[in-house]
Order: C-alpha cells, then sequence, then structure tokens
C-alpha cells in the first residue's frame, strides 16, 4: 500500500468517525439548547468596572434574544465569594440546584475548584464554537496556570501584563526587569505595585522573576523545596534595592489593581501596569487617565493568561450556562469585547480560523490611542505553576508585609 | 437570636481547631495586628465619646447644637467605606487639600511622596473612625437626654455655681452613662474591627487583625478559611478583653466622679476653655465631614480632573445617568427588606421591654449579653456557619431570608437604641393611669409608646441604616441573588472608581437619611404644642 492510498483510506476512515459523531454532537448541542430555553443563568462575575457589567448585560440582551436564556450577573466584589458559596453547598449537601451557574474564574480559584471536584465537566472542548479557538496560537485557553483546562473551563478574554505611563514625565520607558529598578532609583518615589497576596502584585513579582532567575523554566513545574531558596534568592535580592525608592518608601502599597491605576490618575506614580493591554485607552476615553498616557511592554515578554468561565458542579441552569460560554465565544461577542470602546479585552479566537465576515468585525476596531498593536505587545510569558504564587506571596508577606 | 450566631460560630471553630491556631501564631504580623486592632479601637472610642460628651455639655440648649443635631442624619447614614473614601481623597498628598494649595503656595507640581493616610501608627483610620461615631454617638445621646431630666438638672447646678462642664459632669452624666454604656461597647467593637476603613485608610503591613481576617477570607486557595477562622476567634477574645478592660475604666471614672464631688469645687474655669474646645472641634468634624461628603458629590459629577487642579475641567452627569436605572431597581429591594426587618425588630424588642415592665422581669447580664453577641462578633466569624445553616434549611435566596438574617444584626441595635430610654420612662404616669382605671395594654398603646415617639423612630432609622448597611449577610442570605443598593456599591467600590464610588455612596445615604429625618421632624411635628416632649 502506497503512502497516498493510505492518506486517503485514513482519511475516508475518519471521515467515517468523525460524521456520525458531529451528527450526534449537533443533536445533543440541539438538546442542550432545549432545555436551556426559558432557563435563568446567574452569572457571578466581579462587578468592580462598569464597563464590564454593561458588556455583560448585553451578552444578557443576546441570550435572551437568540437562546431564551435569561441572565442574571450576580455583581461580585471577589470572586472568592461565589467559590465559598459552591464549597458551603456541598458541604451542607446541596447537589443539586446551587446558587451559581456560571463563575468568571482562573488561577487558583480554578485550581482550588477543580481539585475539590467542585466543578462540572468537561463541556467546554464540546461546545459548537470551540473549533474556533486558538488553542494552537494561544497555549493559556488550555493551560490555566500551568494546570490544564481539561474542558472543565471555557476561556473567554485573552490578558497580557503592559506598564503604563505618563508620556508627559516618562519619555524613555524601562523595557527590562532590571532596567526598571535603575529608573526607580533615579525616580524615587514614582513607582509602586499591589500589595501581595494580590494577583496583580503576585504577577509583578513573577514578572521579576522570569528576569532575575537563571533558568526561569524551572517556573512550568512545581515549587520544589530543596532548591526554592536559592532559585528565588535573586527575586529577594532585587527587591531588597528596589523598595527604598518605591512610593512612600514601601511604607505602604495600594491594595489592588485599582488602586494602582487610581495612582497614576492622580498622578502619585508615573509608571504603573494592567493585565488589560487596552486599560489604558479605555480609561483615557472615560476621561479618568490624562491623554499622555502610553503602553509599554519588556523585550522579553511579559506574563499572559486568559479568562475563564467555568459551571460548578451542582449548577440549576447547567444547560443554559453552556449556552452563555458558547455564546461568549461567537465572533460577534468577542469582536465586540475587543473593542476598545466596550472592553479593550484581545480576543481568545484564532482569526485565520473565521468566516471572512466575522475576520472583517476585527479588522473593523481601531487599536485605540494607548493600546500596542499585537506585533508590538511583543510575547506573552507563561503563568508559573500556581506553586509558585502561593510560596511567594507568603514568603513576600513575611519579608514585608509586617514591617512595622 | 443567639442560634444562627452560636451555630454559625461552631461553624467557625471547627476550622479554626483543624490547624487554624497553629498557622495563625506562626503569622509573625499577629502581634502587630492585634496591637493596631486595640489601639485604633480604644483611641477612637475615648475620643469619639470624649467629644460626643463635650460637644453636649458645652452647647446643650445653645442654638449652635440645633445645628449639630441637624447635620447627624446624613452623616450617620452614610456607609463606613463611601466615608473612608471621601476623607482618603481628602487626606492623601494627591487629594483635595493638597490641589486647593498647589501649586501656587505648596510649589507641588506632582503629588509628594508623603504617608498621610495608611500610616504605621493608623492615625488616618483614627480620624476616620471618630468622624463617623461621633455622629453615632450623639444620636444616642439626644435619644437618651430627654429621659434623664438633663435641663432641670443642669439648671440646679447652675444655681449652686457650678460650671457647666462640672456640672454636666457630676449630674447628667451619671443618668445619662447607664443608657449610653451599650452604644459605646458598640462602638469600641466596631473600631476595633472595623474592615473597610481598616483597609482604606490604616496601615496595611501588616493591617488591622479584622482586615486580614477577611483578606484570608478572600484567599483563592481555600486554605486560608482555617487561618481567617482562627484569626476571627482570636478577634473575639481580644474585643471581649478590651470591652473587660473598658468597664474597668467606667468603674475608675465613676470612682474619680465621685472624689471629684465630694469636694466640692465648682469648676468654672473649665467653662471657657471646654465651650472653645467643643466648638474648635465641632467645627473640625463638620467641616471635614462636610469636605468629605463634597469631594464625594464633586467626582460623581465631575469630568477629567487631574492633580492639581482644585476643581474638575468639566462637569458631567454621565456616572449619575450610568448609576440610576441600577440603583431604581434594587431601592424597591433594599427598603422592603430594611422595613421588614426594621418592623419585625422593633415588635420584638417592645414586646420583650413591655413584658419585662409588666411582669417586673430582670434579664441578667446574660441575656444582654446573648443579645448583644452578633455586634461583639466579628461577622467573618459566623457567617460562614450560618450560611451553612440556611443551606441545610433551605433558606437561602429569597428576600425573607435576607430580612431574617438582617434581623439578627438590626435587633440588637434597636435594642440597643430603645431599651434605655424605654426602661427611663417614668412609670407613676403608668401608675396614675392605672390609677384611672386604664388597662396595661392601654397604657402602653396610648401612653407610653405616644410618648416615646422620638426613641421608637430613632431606634427604627437606626435599624433601617443597619439592614441597608448590610453587605455580607445579604450576600450570604441572598446567594447573591437579591440584590440591594449596598451589595451593587460594594462590588462597583471594589472598582476604585471615584465618580461611581461618590454617585453610589450619595444614593446609599439617602435612603437611610429619609429614615433619620423622619426620626427627627415627626416627633417636631408631633409634639410642636408639648415642648417638654422635645428635650
Amino acid at each position: 500500500m502506497d503512502r497516498r492510498r493510505f492518506g486517503q483510506l485514513t482519511a475516508l476512515f475518519a471521515l467515517g468517525v468523525t460524521l456520525p459523531r458531529l451528527a450526534f454532537a449537533a443533536a445533543a448541542w440541539e438538546a442542550v439548547l432545549a432545555e436551556a430555553r426559558g432557563q435563568t443563568v446567574y452569572w457571578h462575575a466581579w462587578g468592580g468596572d462598569p464597563k464590564i457589567n454593561d458588556f455583560i448585560a448585553w451578552v444578557g440582551e443576546q441570550a435572551q434574544a437568540q437562546y431564551g436564556v435569561t441572565l442574571e450577573h450576580v455583581k461580585l466584589a471577589s470572586t472568592a465569594d461565589a467559590v465559598a458559596q459552591v464549597l458551603a453547598e456541598r458541604d451542607a449537601g446541596k447537589t443539586t440546584g446551587g446558587a451559581v451557574d456560571l463563575i468568571w474564574i482562573n488561577g487558583e480559584n480554578f485550581a482550588a475548584m477543580k481539585a475539590a471536584g467542585l466543578l462540572h465537566g468537561p463541556f467546554a472542548e464540546s461546545l459548537p464554537n470551540w473549533p474556533l479557538v486558538d488553542v494552537a496560537g494561544k497555549p493559556a485557553v488550555v493551560t490555566d496556570f500551568t494546570l490544564l483546562t481539561e474542558g472543565f473551563e471555557s476561556p473567554w478574554a485573552m490578558a497580557q501584563l503592559v506598564f503604563e505611563y505618563d508620556a508627559a514625565r516618562v519619555a524613555t520607558p524601562p523595557r527590562s526587569v532590571k532596567a526598571l529598578a535603575d529608573w526607580a532609583a533615579a525616580h524615587p518615589g514614582r513607582f509602586t505595585y499591589p500589595q501581595p497576596p494580590d494577583y496583580l502584585g503576585t504577577t509583578f513579582l513573577k514578572q521579576v522573576l522570569y528576569g532575575v532567575m537563571a533558568d526561569p523554566s524551572v517556573l512550568q513545574t512545581p515549587v520544589e523545596d530543596a532548591t526554592y531558596a536559592a532559585q528565588v534568592a535573586p527575586l529577594w535580592d532585587y527587591l531588597d534595592a528596589l523598595h527604598p525608592h518605591l512610593w512612600r518608601a514601601a511604607q505602604a502599597f495600594p491594595q489592588n489593581e485599582p488602586a494602582l491605576g487610581q495612582l497614576l490618575a492622580d498622578a502619585e506614580v508615573d509608571i504603573a501596569f494592567a493585565f488589560n493591554p487596552g486599560r489604558a485607552s479605555a480609561e483615557i476615553a472615560a476621561g479618568n487617565l490624562p491623554e499622555t498616557v502610553r503602553t509599554v511592554t519588556f523585550d522579553g515578554g511579559t506574563i499572559g493568561n486568559a479568562s475563564f468561565v467555568a459551571i460548578p458542579f451542582n449548577a440549576n441552569a447547567r444547560a443554559g450556562a453552556q449556552v452563555v460560554a458558547n455564546l461568549i465565544l461567537s465572533p460577534e461577542v468577542q469582536a465586540r469585547a475587543q473593542d476598545p470602546a466596550i472592553l479593550g479585552f484581545q480576543t481568545v479566537l484564532n482569526l485565520a480560523a473565521l468566516t471572512p465576515e466575522d475576520r472583517a468585525r476585527f479588522d473593523a476596531l481601531a487599536l485605540g490611542v494607548a493600546t500596542l498593536s499585537p506585533a508590538d505587545l511583543g510575547p506573552a510569558l507563561l503563568e508559573p505553576h500556581a506553586s509558585w504564587m502561593t510560596r511567594i506571596a507568603a514568603d513576600w508577606g513575611t519579608r514585608y508585609g509586617v514591617a512595622q | 437570636m443567639a442560634v444562627p450566631v452560636l451555630a454559625g460560630l461552631m461553624g467557625t471553630l471547627i476550622p479554626a481547631l483543624d490547624g487554624g491556631f497553629h498557622r495563625l501564631a506562626a503569622w509573625p504580623g499577629l502581634r502587630a495586628a492585634m496591637g493596631l486592632s486595640l489601639v485604633t479601637g480604644f483611641v477612637a472610642t475615648v475620643l469619639s465619646l470624649t467629644i460626643a460628651l463635650l460637644l453636649t455639655a458645652a452647647l446643650y440648649g445653645v442654638p449652635a447644637f440645633a445645628w449639630v443635631q441637624r447635620l447627624l442624619a446624613p452623616v450617620l447614614a452614610l456607609p463606613h467605606a463611601a466615608a473612608a473614601l471621601g476623607l482618603a481623597f481628602l487626606l492623601a498628598p494627591s487629594g483635595w487639600i493638597a490641589r486647593a494649595l498647589s501649586p501656587w503656595a505648596t510649589g507641588w507640581e506632582v503629588p509628594p511622596d508623603l504617608l498621610t493616610l495608611n500610616d504605621p501608627a493608623g492615625v488616618a483610620l483614627i480620624l476616620g473612625l471618630v468622624v463617623k461615631e461621633v455622629p453615632f454617638l450623639l444620636l444616642m445621646i439626644l435619644s437618651a437626654l430627654p429621659q434623664t431630666d438633663a435641663a432641670r438638672r443642669m439648671m440646679l447646678c447652675r444655681t449652686l455655681g457650678y460650671g457647666r462642664l462640672r456640672g454636666f459632669a457630676l449630674t447628667v452624666l451619671p443618668a445619662l452613662y447607664p443608657q449610653l454604656r451599650l452604644p459605646v461597647y458598640a462602638v469600641l467593637t466596631y473600631s476595633m474591627t472595623a474592615v473597610e476603613s481598616a483597609l482604606i485608610l490604616g496601615p496595611t503591613l501588616p493591617p488591622s487583625l479584622s482586615a486580614q481576617v477577611v483578606l484570608w477570607m478572600n484567599a483563592p486557595d481555600l486554605k486560608g478559611q482555617g487561618l481567617a477562622a482562627a484569626g476571627a476567634v482570636v478577634q473575639l477574645a481580644l474585643v471581649i478583653g478590651a470591652l473587660i478592660v473598658w468597664r474597668a475604666g467606667e468603674i475608675l471614672c465613676r470612682v474619680f466622679l465621685t472624689l471629684l464631688a465630694v469636694t466640692g469645687r465648682r469648676g468654672l474655669w473649665l467653662d471657657p476653655f471646654a465651650d472653645l474646645m467643643a466648638r474648635a472641634m465641632g467645627i473640625a468634624l463638620a467641616l471635614t465631614m462636610a469636605a468629605a461628603l463634597a469631594g464625594l458629590a464633586l467626582w460623581s459629577v465631575a469630568g477629567p480632573w487631574q492633580f492639581p487642579d482644585a476643581v474638575p475641567q468639566n462637569l458631567t452627569f454621565a456616572t449619575w445617568s450610568r448609576a440610576l436605572p441600577d440603583l431604581r431597581d434594587s431601592a424597591g429591594v433594599t427598603l422592603g427588606i430594611a422595613m421588614l426587618s426594621t418592623f419585625a425588630a422593633l415588635a420584638l424588642v417592645l414586646g420583650c421591654l413591655q413584658a419585662e415592665h409588666r411582669f417586673a422581669l430582670h434579664p441578667g447580664a446574660g441575656a444582654l449579653w446573648l443579645l448583644y453577641l452578633p455586634l461583639v462578633m466579628p461577622q467573618v466569624a459566623f457567617l460562614p456557619g450560618v450560611q451553612m445553616l440556611a443551606l441545610q434549611a433551605g433558606l437561602d435566596g429569597t428576600m425573607l431570608s435576607v430580612a431574617l438574617l438582617h434581623l439578627v444584626f438590626v435587633l440588637p441595635y434597636v435594642f440597643l437604641s430603645l431599651s434605655a430610654p424605654f426602661r427611663a420612662w417614668d412609670t407613676r404616669i403608668a401608675t396614675a393611669a392605672a390609677a384611672l382605671g386604664a388597662s396595661p395594654s392601654r397604657v402602653f398603646w396610648r401612653l407610653r409608646l405616644p410618648m416615646l415617639l422620638s426613641p421608637v423612630l430613632t431606634a427604627a432609622a437606626v435599624g433601617m441604616a443597619v439592614s441597608i448597611g448590610q453587605y455580607l449577610p445579604t450576600l450570604i442570605a441572598g446567594a447573591g441573588r437579591v440584590e440591594t443598593v449596598t451589595t451593587a456599591a460594594v462590588a462597583l467600590a471594589s472598582g476604585g472608581n471615584r465618580r461611581l464610588i461618590g454617585a453610589y455612596g450619595l444614593l446609599q445615604m439617602l435612603l437611610p437619611a429619609l429614615g433619620f429625618v423622619v426620626a427627627l421632624a415627626l416627633p417636631a411635628l408631633v409634639w410642636r404644642n408639648r415642648r417638654g416632649m422635645l428635650a
């Protein structure tokens, strides 16, 4: 048998296997749609940003119009509130009819829920829009802090760390971890980072780790006690040198990303950072940041990850939740999320896999005055294994968090 | 009453015992966090009480005092988080004061690197607590004063040649303080366990124990729960210890006042000084609060507003037009829950007090502590256990279950503000009525309740404000499905957007403020021909 014949045969065989499976999947999805119609989906998502709240409300209108699914946004101050709710329900023996149908989640919250068996799934990879997701180009959509998602959560937005600076006061922003330290030393009191264990604060520590570690590739495996101390020693050296030059001489830290953003808006610092490359443009448009703010990333790349939605094991409207998760992956919704005037979130879809009409939705988007083009954004560094974050945040607390 | 709290506490103790205490003891910030809780709590309470009493002593009956009363309602109704943020914007190096003086007076083109907020000693936090607690104590004093016969006591002192302040301390205070005791304990407890104010204004390296407990609760890896539970138990012990110390302080003060009375000195020289202090502090507090409120209000309509501009570049109603539709939906739910829990609390408290009066019952200290438990107990210590209870009973996710859990917090406050005036009511009136043939229930409905109109309405307003302000209990009992103005506001506040916090803070203030306005205006209207009822 020559190779061509073999290829044809396998193709035929594959077709023979795939077609019924496709038909089966289509029938299964029809059943999900039918079950979902009339359901109310309670989506527990952080409610701290009116732009995001408006976007979720818009998604709700689409879900109602297209699928007859009612979407209620439960606005949280912290994702942990939703995790605690599901945990309490499990402990109370409530295995059906839970209050949470869909959670906006990633990182440690996901790892914790998955490990505790609090999630329904796998469901993500059988969503009809899943083939559009850029699994090859954006590996973060299936690996959440090095943990394989295995279909237990569905991605909906890409995020990457970008540094925001006021070009009116900073002519040439630093483009590496070391350059940042030099800049801070030359401009005392004009830079700071959120206090770990805040996630943006620990992200900054991870970014520093990438810059100062001898071999950052070990970050992809769990922490090993034997080598940990020596591996992270350069981080503490770096911070020991940096802290005297920080805002308030490191006697106080902003508590979270919004607080850091407010410091930039108030001109209390000259350089800040955020996990959304489009944030600066959106905030300028909203009149919260001066028009002279620009963004920059580091030469070797910056930390990138994805935001997901997951369905708790005891969700009441499981079908409706899947319909919403699928809807968020549609090109129309993804293009709206990427619009800098709406959210400025980067899409999780593979633009090459889209139909020309759908691709045009993305091509039509303006970039925003302070947003970097995908080419200028540079490579996205993978999130370290979650154990690094936990360990480093705890050690930061011991070293710097109890200064008084 | 005690069931949810104790069950909740059990739910907290179990994870705490599971290695939580061990890990807590290993936390290097423990001593500093405990010290911070104690010091800020004590200093804030002593300052608040001193200022409130001084204001009352120096200004009671003076026209300026009526002015102070009118200012109270809005300040009381302002949520703690909004008040703290308003204050933070005032005091920050990039804040309003610095903006007003820059660059012409200070030469600052960019904000200076000064530690005016989050200072290690907690001065900003203490200020934030005092600004909120003085109005609360003043309101409590105002509702209790009529029962103490203060005017005649003061008059008697003056005829004997005593100074105002000395006379107040020797005659009115001994009658007033027993009625004020529980509110003062609530202030001490709250000051020690405040979370939002502590996170916004207080030091963070480490934060106070209660703030740290909340941070642990929110730890994403679910491992913080045991640590948080242990921290909450230690916090509880700390509060109980502080209350015991405070009680000892009360006894010392009583001895001191007795000795002072025995000397017979008239203390006239104190008055000019006290008067000046009272006016200065009253004005300083009022100005601070007014400026913080004005800052919030201005932010809610501000266009771009960069440092060092003293005012925004332009004004816009964009924030309000965005917030109003949301608020319209949740305001009805919020009011409904608040009324439900407040009416239930009023009925229960009045029923208890009346039964106590009719059957000559004497509630022991134990009963009082039981009632008081939800206030002394840090919310984070027992709410997770309450959640478990509600889930097992299938009682979560409805307005009714939210109102029920609110009742746990509303009831003690209503009892707190109502019990003292209720008991201080002159029972000779009842005796006289009974002698004229009135039944006990007729005495209650036709005499006691109408005569206590002012304290009853004040208690209802406090209850409404407490219910409206609840965040964590609403979230837990409502399973996230019952959205009130406060759950929306707190979620938005986590985004740190000053414009939205300004708009929501002011609107959140509006609902309870209405209650306080009614509590002040209605008695004035009803008793316009009964001067003796108006203190």
